[in-house]
C-alpha cells in the first residue's frame, strides 16, 4: 500500500454537513453537486440515455408537427374514399392508412404527439406548481397550517384519481385546457405532501439546526437549505408524473372529456373512434396506444434513472 | 383491535363531512347551476320548483347544507337522470359486478406478482428478473384502455377465445340472487352460468391487473431483496435452519409488510382502471356506469358514486391497516 492510497487520517477535514457540497465519494469529482453527479451517473446509463432519446423524438416531432405532418391538424383528406365497409388501409399516399373519418393517421399520429405532450407537461407543470405552493407553505409554517394542508391533501386523495379529474373537468367543461385542469389538480396533493416530507425529514438534519444556530432566520434557512435538499425526491415525482399525465390525458379524452370532433388529432380521442372499428381496421387503436406507451415509457425510464442517480444509498456503492 | 378498527371508523367522520363539504359546492359549481345540472333534459318549471324547494336554494348555505347532508345521512343520493332510479340503487345493483372484477384482477396480480418478485429479488439478474422489470414497465407504461383493446382484439375477436363484451352470454338464462354472477351460478348450482361469468372476467380482469402486478411485483422484489440481506436472515442462516422455514418465516413474512401496503393503495387505481376496462368490456358494473354518466352529464351519478367510491376506498384501507396487526406482531403490542 503506497502512502497516497492510505485511509483519510483522523482530524483530517471532514464532508461539510451541507449536501451541496458534500464529498461523501472521493476522485475528481469531490467538489461537485448533487445535480452535477446525478447528471455524470444519468450520461452512462444506457436507461436513461433511451428515456432520454425516445422523450427527444416525440419532443421535435411536436414541436415540428406543422412541417412533418402532411395533412393538417383537421384535415379529412381521404374523406371520399371511406366507405361504411371499408377503411382504406397503408398507400403511397396514406402511409399508415385513413380512419372511419377520412384523416389520414399518420398526421393524426403526429399532431397527436402535439396535443399529448402539451396537456402532459403543462398540466405536470402547474400541478407541480400548485404542490410546491401547498407543501412549501405547510413545510414552512407547520403547526396548523400544515395539519389543514394535510387534511386538505388527504380529502383529495380519498378520492380514486380519475374520478377527481372527471368530476374537476366535469365543472371546467368539455375542453383540452379542463383536462389540463383535472389533471394539474389530481398532482397537487401528491407534490404537496412529498414535498412537505421531505422538508421535514430535513428540518431535523444537524445542517439546518447549524444553520439556526448562526443566527439566519426561518425564511432563509427554509429557502436556502432546507429546500433545495427537499426538492429531489419532487423532481424525480414530476418526470414519472409526465408520463401518467400523457397516459391520463388519454384516459379523460378516451372517456369524452377532452372535447371537440370525434375526429380530432389526439391520441385518446383516436382510441375512443378506433373502439368500432376494432375487427375490420384493428391499427387504428395500436398505433395510438403504441405513442401514448411509448411517450410514457420515455419518461419513466428517464424519471427511474433520475431517482436512481440520486438516491444517496446508490452513491458509495460505485 | 377492536379500539384501532374503532378509532379508524371515527376518523371516517370527518373525512366524509369534508367531501360533502367539497361535493356539495361541485354541485353548486357546475355549468348552468344546480337546479339545470340536476334535472338535464328533463327541466320543466314544475320540476325546477320542486328541486329548488328541496335543496332550499332560497335559504341561506349553511340551511342548504344541512339539507344535503340530512338527506345523505337517510341514505338518499338523488335520482339519475338517465335512468330515473335512485342513484344509491344503481350503485348497489352494480357494485358486485365491480367487486367480482376489481377481485379477479387483483387475486392475478397477487398471484403473479408476488412469486415475480420474489424469483426476481432471490436470483438478481437471471430472466426472471429481466421478465419482471419488462413487467412492471409495461403496467406503468401502457394505459390500461389500450390494453385492453389489445386482449379484446386478440382474444377475443381473433382468437375467439373469450367472450368480448358483457358479464354473461345473452343466451344464458340464470337467476341472480346476490348478483354476483360466479357466485350466483355456484349457489344455484348452474355451473354452466357459474362458468360463462367466469369466462366473461378473464379479459378484463387480466386488462385490469396490469396495474398493481406491476407495482406488487416491484415492491415485492425491493422488500425481499432488503429482507434477504438482513441481519437476522444471515444470523438464521448461520443457525443452520431449514431453507423452506427460513424462506416462509423469515424472508417472505417480512418483505410481506410493505408489499400490504401497496396492495391497500391499489384499491384507488383499480376503482379508476375499473372506469375504463367496464367501458371497453361493456362489462355493467359502477365504473362503466359511470362513464356513461360523464358522457350524458348525468351529475347526480356522479356526485353520489364519487362519494361512495370514496366510502369503500376508506374500508378498504382500513381493513389493510387492521390486517398489519394480524401480520406484525410487533405493531400488536404497541396498542
Amino acid at each position: 500500500m503506497t502512502a497516497n492510497e492510505l485511509p483519510p487520517v483522523e482530524g483530517a477535514p471532514v464532508a461539510p454537513l451541507n449536501i451541496h457540497e458534500s464529498a461523501v465519494e472521493g476522485g475528481d469529482h469531490s467538489g461537485e453537486g448533487i445535480w452535477a453527479r446525478a447528471w455524470r451517473t444519468l450520461r452512462k446509463n444506457p436507461v436513461a440515455i433511451a428515456g432520454f432519446v425516445i422523450v427527444a423524438v416525440f419532443l421535435v416531432v411536436a414541436l415540428l408537427a406543422p412541417l412533418l405532418a402532411p395533412y393538417g391538424a383537421h384535415a379529412l383528406p381521404g374523406r371520399g374514399e371511406i366507405r361504411p365497409t371499408l377503411i382504406p388501409g397503408p398507400s403511397a399516399e396514406y402511409p399508415l392508412g385513413l380512419d372511419r373519418y377520412g384523416g389520414d393517421v399518420l398526421s393524426k399520429l403526429i399532431w397527436g404527439a402535439r396535443a399529448s405532450l402539451l396537456v402532459g407537461v403543462l398540466s405536470t407543470l402547474f400541478g407541480l406548481a400548485g404542490g410546491v405552493a401547498l407543501g412549501l407553505l405547510a413545510g414552512w409554517f407547520g403547526g396548523w397550517v400544515d395539519v389543514a394542508a394535510m387534511r386538505l391533501v388527504d380529502l383529495m386523495l380519498s378520492v380514486p384519481s380519475l374520478l377527481l379529474a372527471v368530476s374537476i373537468a366535469a365543472i371546467a367543461g368539455q375542453s383540452p385546457s379542463s383536462v389540463i385542469i383535472a389533471i394539474a389538480v389530481v398532482q397537487v396533493p401528491i407534490f404537496a405532501r412529498l414535498l412537505r416530507g421531505s422538508m421535514l425529514a430535513q428540518r431535523g438534519q444537524d445542517y439546518v439546526l447549524a444553520a439556526s444556530a448562526l443566527g439566519l432566520t426561518r425564511g432563509s434557512v427554509t429557502m436556502s437549505h432546507v429546500l433545495p435538499n427537499s426538492v429531489g425526491p419532487v423532481i424525480v415525482q414530476a418526470t414519472l408524473t409526465l408520463a401518467t399525465a400523457v397516459i391520463e390525458a388519454a384516459a379523460l379524452s378516451f372517456l369524452g372529456l377532452g372535447g371537440g370532433e370525434p375526429s380530432t388529432a389526439e391520441w385518446g380521442r383516436m382510441l375512443t373512434a378506433a373502439q368500432n372499428e376494432l375487427a375490420v381496421a384493428p391499427r387504428l387503436a395500436i398505433l395510438p396506444g403504441i405513442c401514448i406507451a411509448v411517450t410514457a415509457l420515455g419518461f419513466t425510464l428517464v424519471g427511474e434513472s433520475l431517482r436512481e442517480a440520486l438516491d444517496p444509498r446508490n452513491r458509495t456503492r460505485r | 383491535m377492536l379500539r384501532l378498527v374503532v378509532q379508524r371508523l371515527l376518523l371516517l367522520i370527518p373525512l366524509l363531512l369534508g367531501l360533502s363539504v367539497l361535493l356539495f359546492a361541485w354541485v353548486r359549481a357546475l355549468p348552468g347551476g344546480p337546479v339545470t345540472s340536476m334535472l338535464g333534459e328533463r327541466y320543466t318549471p314544475e320540476a325546477a320548483a320542486r328541486i329548488e324547494a328541496e335543496m332550499g336554494l332560497d335559504q341561506p348555505v349553511w340551511v342548504q347544507y344541512g339539507k344535503y347532508l340530512a338527506r345523505l345521512i337517510e341514505g338518499d343520493l338523488g335520482t339519475s337522470l338517465r335512468t330515473g332510479r335512485p342513484v344509491l340503487e344503481e350503485f348497489l345493483t352494480r357494485f358486485p359486478a365491480t367487486i367480482e372484477l376489481t377481485l379477479v384482477a387483483l387475486v392475478l396480480a397477487i398471484g403473479i406478482g408476488i412469486p415475480l418478485g420474489y424469483v426476481a429479488a432471490r436470483r438478481a439478474g437471471s430472466v426472471v428478473d429481466h421478465a419482471s422489470v419488462v413487467v412492471s414497465l409495461i403496467g406503468v407504461t401502457v394505459p390500461v384502455f389500450f390494453l385492453a383493446f389489445i386482449l379484446k382484439y386478440l382474444f377475443a375477436v381473433e382468437l375467439d377465445w373469450f367472450p368480448s363484451a358483457g358479464r354473461q352470454s345473452v343466451t344464458m338464462v340464470a337467476t341472480h340472487p346476490t348478483n354476483f354472477y360466479v357466485l350466483d351460478g355456484l349457489l344455484t348450482a348452474e355451473w354452466d352460468a357459474a362458468w360463462d361469468a367466469m369466462m366473461h372476467l378473464v379479459l378484463p380482469g387480466l386488462a385490469l391487473s396490469s396495474i398493481p402486478l406491476a407495482i406488487i411485483a416491484r415492491m415485492t422484489r425491493a422488500a425481499v431483496s432488503e429482507v434477504q440481506n438482513a441481519d437476522y436472515v444471515r444470523t438464521a442462516r448461520a443457525k443452520g435452519i431449514k431453507a423452506s422455514r427460513l424462506r416462509s418465516d423469515h424472508i417472505i413474512r417480512n418483505a410481506m409488510l410493505p408489499v400490504l401496503t401497496t396492495i391497500g393503495l391499489q384499491v384507488g387505481l383499480l376503482l379508476s382502471g375499473a372506469v375504463l376496462t367496464e367501458t371497453v368490456f361493456a362489462f355493467s358494473g359502477i365504473g362503466g356506469f359511470l362513464a356513461e354518466a360523464v358522457f350524458s352529464a348525468d351529475y347526480p351519478v356522479l356526485q353520489g358514486f364519487v362519494l361512495l367510491i370514496a366510502v369503500v376506498y376508506a374500508l378498504v384501507n382500513l381493513i389493510v391497516d387492521v390486517s398489519y396487526g394480524l401480520i406484525d406482531p410487533r405493531l400488536r403490542r404497541q396498542q
